[in-house]
Order: structure tokens, then C-alpha cells, then sequence
């Protein structure tokens, strides 16, 4: 009784309602971010000083890079989508190759963002840290904690990305049946769009 | 049994669900099935394993109580007993429970689908079940002793207690994960699959109450997933964002902690509402009263029911705005409910009312669930929540909705479809005396609470002063009861399900909803032809009336 099996049964496919389960899985990741965000929020509110002061700390020069390289691997995710639309095969996976060299740029640009804070003492429980005041604590508490789990869904949308291109090179993944790559294409672009949030959140507001 | 329906399959009949042969044999044709009845029944059982543990450990919490000071166990041991009773009743058995169970049975069969729309998403969502079970034993085992935080892991304590906290909670998140995907897979089932015809006001009551559930399963759960996530990260990094000591602050966990956990009690009441609106007018004859209200009031209660979290932190410092609104949107959510109430006894009225153990236990539901909800209405009262917040009043009060309401639920449920799942019937006379000890048994155990927690006997508790020993004497004798209803009433379906009657019949009780169209029990996938439906469910008349009359005297 396993899928194949039920598939000999009757062929059952319905694009538009697997497009709905992932809307519906977007919704609980943005609600998983959501209770971060009301976290920020109302540290941010307590604690405006401190929150200013240790944005100061943060580079917006790296921030601003990998935004740019972010928001670039959403482009290429669509254009993989609009190749296997045009039948293109060998184009899509380039586009998704892209998108994952891409996605590896932008977590070798946090790696080295977060060792240079490490260095100085900067991390949870890091002596330097602990000497600042509680509003500091939090920021970087905070900090840390968004912008990892951001980045652990990064290596999750990598590991999909790496599927699906793997899908459309044995042609599971085809003109006439891309709804697997559209989704992966959309857990991409709110990947991206947390970020979109978290950037100015972290790097902009001083 | 597999012997004759082999020989039934070769007349040209397809086998039930039970005998289907898959790809795979055995043990692993249930383990590796993506049928939602088999996954239905992997989770009955599942769920039943741990309802018994949970049991066993409320047991013996009550038997602690029976008198002053030490009886059987010291303190450390007594807060390990009641976290575990707390984490597994609530995780474990009332959050999954009728969704997962009869939802997932019954969900594709009543709006005529043959499965859920993502089948193998489901078995997943069993899997993690059983592993987030699985870790919940384990912590128990494991050196450092179970968590002694309460199921709600308040902070600081349990940042600071040295006890297996991490595995618990990680056991929690994982639960929680199973929980969302069942949601996400019904909301996108009940969208998708409907047969031809099932508009949404013809489908049936239990149909809205799921999706309303699957709803709130989906937008609440990964609230309570962060919230864990963090406690643990504290754990282990002491990242400060509720830990007092760094700045953080303990009553914004709070705050995420219920934004989650006030929805979950209605993940846990909803399904139950909806399978109450599927039995009383199969058993009171008569098409229900209020169809649209009933409908509407599920929608309503999970929309009312996400924005009246901080009503469990009135004593936790919060402004008198912020009290004053929770309050005010606390009374609101009840009028969902009273309308739900007013429209089963309604239906009741003039219906010719067969008692049958399905319907006993939704009367005692609608009994328990009343004095459970208006009791919930007190503590919305600011100035009364004060008086009883954290005393066995608590306690009493969402054990009527859990256990009374819920519990019941699942218990008239389990009973009603019976002899469709499984295509054998229980005792019946049995049944219904087991029906009884619970009733008497329950309302033994708990409405003492009420009255302990009134005159001041905080829940939680270790020992108590010995003027509370009497309320805590009957209360223990009620444990008994309950225990003893359980025993009688597990022993009778289990035993049925090997020695009991046999059933055919497609229409056992003489529903009017599409589960009593299909074989009993149903072939695979549920329907040979999809059914065309053409009307509001619920048309009883008095030609099938007849009919029943027929059947219950052949029956006799």
C-alpha cells in the first residue's frame, strides 16, 4: 500500500491543492518567525538605546551584500521555473544550480559576519557580552537566534533545491508537471522575505 | 478472518480496508499504509497506549492525595507525576485526539473523497507522533529524572531545574510538528475533495468543527514551536531573551506560551462539539436544529478563541486595559459555544430520543461541558479569577472540558462508529454500564475540586491543610470509579473486536451521513463510485424511521 501502489489504484494529482498545502506551510513558517518578531518588537520598545547602540555593531556593508545576493537567487529560482515552463530542462537546472551557488555565497558571507563577532566576545554567554547592559544582551540574543534559524531554513532551501534539481534531471519534474519545483520556488522566496525583514530590523534601524 | 473474505473477494466483492492486500504483508501493510483508515486506527491505538499511561499517573497522583502528608510517594516525585500526567493527557492523547483518530477515519469518508490529500504527509505526521511519544518516555527514563515543571513550562524554573527539560520539550516541538501537517492536510482536504454536490453548507457538522480545528492547528502550533525552541536555546546558550537574570522577560514567554496553548484547548474541544452534532440526531431522530449557527459558532470559536490567551496570566502583571479586554473577549467567546449548546438541546426537543451509549455519552458531554464553560465564564471575571487562579477550582473546571467534554467526545465517538470501523459490535448492555461508572465516577472525582478550590486549596500541591481532607477522600474514591469504567470499558471493545458480534450492515445506526453508505467496514478507498450528494445532511423521514424500527427489532 505504498504510494506506488496507490498510484496503480488511481492516478490521483491535483496541482492546485498541493500548491494550497505549501501556502498553508508557508503560513506556519511565517508564524514561527511571527513569534520572533513580537519578541523583537517589544525588546526593541523597552530597550530603544541599547537596541541603537548594538545595531551600530553590526556591518551593513556584508548585510547589504547578501540582501542583493538574496533577493538575486529569488530571480534565478523563478527563471528555473519559467525554463521547465518552456520545456528548457538543461536551462532550469542551471538556474537552480545558481541558485544554490548563490545561497552558499550568502552563508559563507554569515559565517564570516559571525566568527568576527565571536572574536570579540560577542555571543551568548561571551564575557564581552555579558558586560554590556541587559537591552545589548538582548539584541544580540536576538540576533543570533533569527538570523540562525534564517539561516537553517537557507540549508533546508539548499537541500530542496539540490531535490528538485536532482527531479528534474531524471524528468519527474517536466513541462507538464512542475508544481514540485513551484513550491520549492516558493519556501525560496519566503526564505528571502524574511530576510527582507530581518535586514532592515537588524542592520538599518539604529 | 482473512480466509472468508478471501473467498468473498473472488465473488467479486471488493475487501474491506482491514483485508486489503498492498504492496506490502503483514505488520509492515499497516506500518508503510497511507490508507487514512489504517493511519486512523494506527493512532487509536497510539493514542489509547498513552491515554492509559496518563491514566495510571493521574491515579496515582490521586491516591498521593487521599490524606495528609506522605502516603505513597515524596514531592519530587509527586511534581515528576503531574508534569508527565499533564505533558501526556494534553500532547499526547487530547490534542491529537479526536482529529487524529476519527478525524483522519472519518474526515475523507464523510465529504466522499477516497483519502486525504496528501496521504503520505499523514503517515509522516504518525511517525512523528510516535516519536515525539516515544522521547516523551524517554526522558523519563533517562538519568536527571522527568521534568517537574508542570506541562507548561513556565521560565525561570525551567531554565533552571536539572531535570531531563530538554527532551521534553523537544518532544513537545516534535508533537507539535505532527499536529500542524494533520492540519494543513485536512483544511486542504475539506478545499479540495468534496464529492460533487457537497456545497459548504451541506457538508456535515463534524466537517466544519475539523476544519475549524485544522485551522487553529495550523496558525497556532508553530507559535508554541518557537516558544519551545527558545526555552531550549536558553537551556543551552543562556541567550536571555526570557531569562530575568540577562533582561529577559518571563511573561512574554508566558504570553507566547498561551497565545499557542489557549487555541490548543480548542483544538481539543472542537472535534468533540462537531462528533456531539453528528450523533444527536441520528439518535434523537430528527434533522438538527440550527444547522448555519452550528457551523458558524466552530468558525467563531476559533476566531474568538485565538485572542483571549492572557486570560491564564490575570494574576501575572499585565495593565488593567490589557485585563479589561481579555475579559471582555473571554465572555465573548462563550456565546459560540452557549449557541452550540442551546441548538443540541433544541434538536433534542420532540425528537424521539433512543439512549443507546453513543448518545449517553454525549448528554453527559452537554451536561459536564455546561458546568465545565460557565465555570470557565467565572474566571473571565477578574475580580473571581483572582479568588481562584491556581486552586483546584482550575483544575476542576478544565478537567469538566477536557475530560467531561472532550474525553467524552472521543469516548461517544469511539462508541458511534464502532461497528463501522471494525465491522463488529460491542456489548452493548456493557457498554452503557461502563457508560455509568464513568459518569458517576467522574463527577465524583472532580466536583469535589470545585468546591476544595472555593474554600482556598491551591492545585498542585503536594500536602494540604486537614480540613481539605475530606473533598480529597471523595475525590480519590472517584479515581477509582473512573479507573474501574475504563478496565469495564476497554475490556468490552477489545474483547468485541475478537469475540463480538459481526456487522454487515452498511447502516448500523441508521445515519444519514455519507460513512453509512459505505460497506462496513469500508473497501480501500472508501467508495466504489463516488457518491453525488444532493442534499443538506441530517433529512430524517419518517419512511426511514420505519425502517430503523425494523432493524432495531430484528436486532432484538
Amino acid at each position: 500500500m505504498s504510494s506506488n501502489d496507490h498510484a496503480a489504484v488511481h492516478v490521483h494529482r491535483d496541482d492546485v491543492g498541493a500548491r494550497m498545502g505549501m501556502w498553508l506551510f508557508l503560513f506556519t513558517e511565517l508564524l514561527l518567525f511571527g513569534g520572533m518578531f513580537i519578541l523583537y518588537s517589544v525588546y526593541r520598545y523597552n530597550n530603544p538605546d541599547a537596541f541603537h547602540l548594538a545595531a551600530k555593531e553590526l556591518n551593513t556593508i556584508i548585510g547589504t551584500f547578501n540582501t542583493a545576493i538574496l533577493l538575486t537567487s529569488s530571480l534565478t529560482m523563478a527563471l528555473s521555473i519559467t525554463a521547465i515552463q518552456r520545456n528548457n530542462k538543461s536551462l532550469s537546472i542551471f538556474f537552480q544550480l545558481l541558485t544554490v551557488v548563490l545561497a552558499l555565497g550568502f552563508m559563507v558571507n554569515k559565517y564570516f559576519e559571525w566568527t568576527a563577532k565571536f572574536n570579540h566576545g560577542i555571543y551568548p554567554g561571551g564575557e564581552q557580552l555579558l558586560s554590556r547592559e541587559s537591552g545589548e544582551i538582548l539584541f544580540f540574543g536576538l540576533y543570533y537566534v533569527m538570523t540562525g534559524l534564517h539561516g537553517l531554513h537557507v540549508i533546508i532551501g539548499i537541500v530542496l533545491i539540490l531535490v528538485m534539481t536532482r527531479f528534474t534531471a531524471k524528468g519527474i519534474i517536466r513541462q507538464d508537471s512542475y508544481v514540485k519545483l513551484e513550491s520549492a520556488g516558493l519556501y525560496w522566496h519566503l526564505v528571502d522575505i524574511i530576510w527582507i525583514f530581518l535586514f532592515p530590523l537588524f542592520y538599518l534601524i539604529t | 478472518m482473512s480466509d472468508d473474505t478471501m473467498s468473498v473477494r473472488n465473488n467479486g466483492i471488493e475487501p474491506s480496508y482491514l483485508d486489503f492486500q498492498g504492496k506490502f504483508k503483514g505488520l509492515l501493510g499497516w506500518l508503510l499504509s497511507t490508507d487514512h483508515k489504517r493511519i486512523g486506527l494506527l493512532y487509536l491505538i497510539s493514542l489509547s497506549l498513552f491515554l492509559i499511561v496518563g491514566v495510571a499517573f493521574g491515579f496515582l497522583m490521586r491516591l498521593e492525595l487521599i490524606a495528609p502528608g506522605r502516603t505513597i510517594m515524596d514531592p519530587q516525585t509527586y511534581n515528576s507525576i503531574f508534569t508527565l500526567h499533564g505533558v501526556i493527557m494534553i500532547f499526547l492523547f487530547v490534542i491529537p485526539g479526536l482529529p487524529a483518530v476519527f478525524g483522519n477515519f472519518f474526515l475523507p469518508i464523510l465529504i466522499g473523497a477516497k483519502d486525504v490529500a496528501f496521504p503520505r504527509i499523514n503517515l509522516l505526521s504518525w511517525y512523528l507522533y510516535v516519536a515525539g511519544g516515544l522521547l516523551a518516555i524517554i526522558a523519563i527514563l533517562l538519568p536527571g529524572g522527568p521534568a517537574d515543571t508542570g506541562w507548561t513550562f513556565y521560565i525561570p524554573y525551567s531554565v533552571r531545574t536539572g531535570t531531563n527539560v530538554m527532551i521534553a520539550l523537544f518532544a513537545a516541538f516534535i508533537l507539535g510538528f505532527s499536529s500542524i501537517l494533520t492540519g494543513l492536510n485536512f483544511v486542504t482536504t475539506v478545499h479540495r475533495l468534496r464529492a460533487p454536490g457537497m456545497t459548504w453548507f451541506k457538508m456535515p457538522l463534524s466537517i466544519w468543527s475539523f476544519y475549524a480545528t485544522a485551522w487553529i492547528q495550523v496558525l497556532a502550533t508553530p507559535i508554541i514551536g518557537i516558544t519551545l525552541l527558545l526555552v531550549g536555546l536558553e537551556r543551552i546558550f543562556s541567550i536571555g531573551i526570557f531569562d530575568p537574570a540577562l533582561g529577559g522577560d518571563p511573561v512574554l514567554y508566558q504570553h507566547l506560551f498561551w497565545i499557542y496553548s489557549h487555541p490548543a484547548v480548542y483544538i481539543m474541544i472542537l472535534p468533540a462539539m462537531g462528533v456531539v452534532s453528528e450523533i444527536i440526531p441520528v439518535f434523537a431522530r430528527r434533522t438538527i436544529f440550527g444547522y448555519k449557527f452550528i457551523a458558524m459558532s466552530s468558525i467563531a470559536i476559533a476566531l474568538f478563541g485565538s485572542l483571549v490567551w492572557a486570560h491564564h496570566m490575570f494574576t501575572a502583571g499585565m495593565s488593567d486595559t490589557g485585563q479589561f479586554v481579555f475579559s471582555l473577549l473571554t465572555m465573548i467567546v462563550a456565546i459560540p459555544s452557549a449557541i452550540k449548546v442551546f441548538n443540541w438541546v433544541a434538536t433534542l426537543y420532540k425528537g424521539s430520543i433512543e439512549l443507546s451509549t453513543p448518545m449517553l455519552y454525549v448528554l453527559a458531554f452537554i451536561f459536564q461541558f455546561t458546568i465545565g464553560g460557565l465555570t470557565g465564564v467565572m474566571q473571565g471575571v477578574l475580580t473571581i479569577d483572582i479568588m481562584v487562579h491556581d486552586t483546584s477550582f482550575i483544575v476542576a473546571h478544565f478537567h469538566y472540558v477536557m475530560f467531561g467534554g472532550t474525553g467524552f467526545g472521543f469516548f461517544a465517538a469511539l462508541h458511534y462508529w464502532y461497528p463501522k470501523m471494525f465491522g463488529k459490535m460491542y456489548n452493548r448492555k456493557l457498554a452503557k454500564t461502563s457508560f455509568w461508572f464513568m459518569f458517576v465516577g467522574f463527577n465524583t472525582l472532580y466536583f469535589p475540586m470545585f468546591i476544595m478550590g472555593w474554600l482556598g486549596m491551591p492545585r498542585r500541591y503536594y500536602d494540604y491543610l486537614p480540613e481539605f481532607t475530606s473533598y480529597h477522600f471523595i475525590s480519590t474514591i472517584g479515581s477509582w470509579i473512573v479507573v474501574v469504567a475504563f478496565i469495564l470499558m476497554f475490556g468490552n471493545l477489545i474483547y468485541s473486536l475478537l469475540k463480538g458480534a459481526k456487522v454487515t450492515e452498511k447502516n448500523y445506526w441508521g445515519g444519514e451521513t455519507l460513512e453509512w453508505q459505505t460497506d462496513t467496514p469500508p473497501i480501500h478507498e472508501n467508495f466504489k463510485e463516488i457518491p453525488t450528494v444532493s442534499d443538506t445532511p441530517y433529512q430524517y423521514t419518517q419512511n426511514q424511521d420505519e425502517q430503523l424500527t425494523l432493524q432495531t427489532e430484528e436486532a432484538k
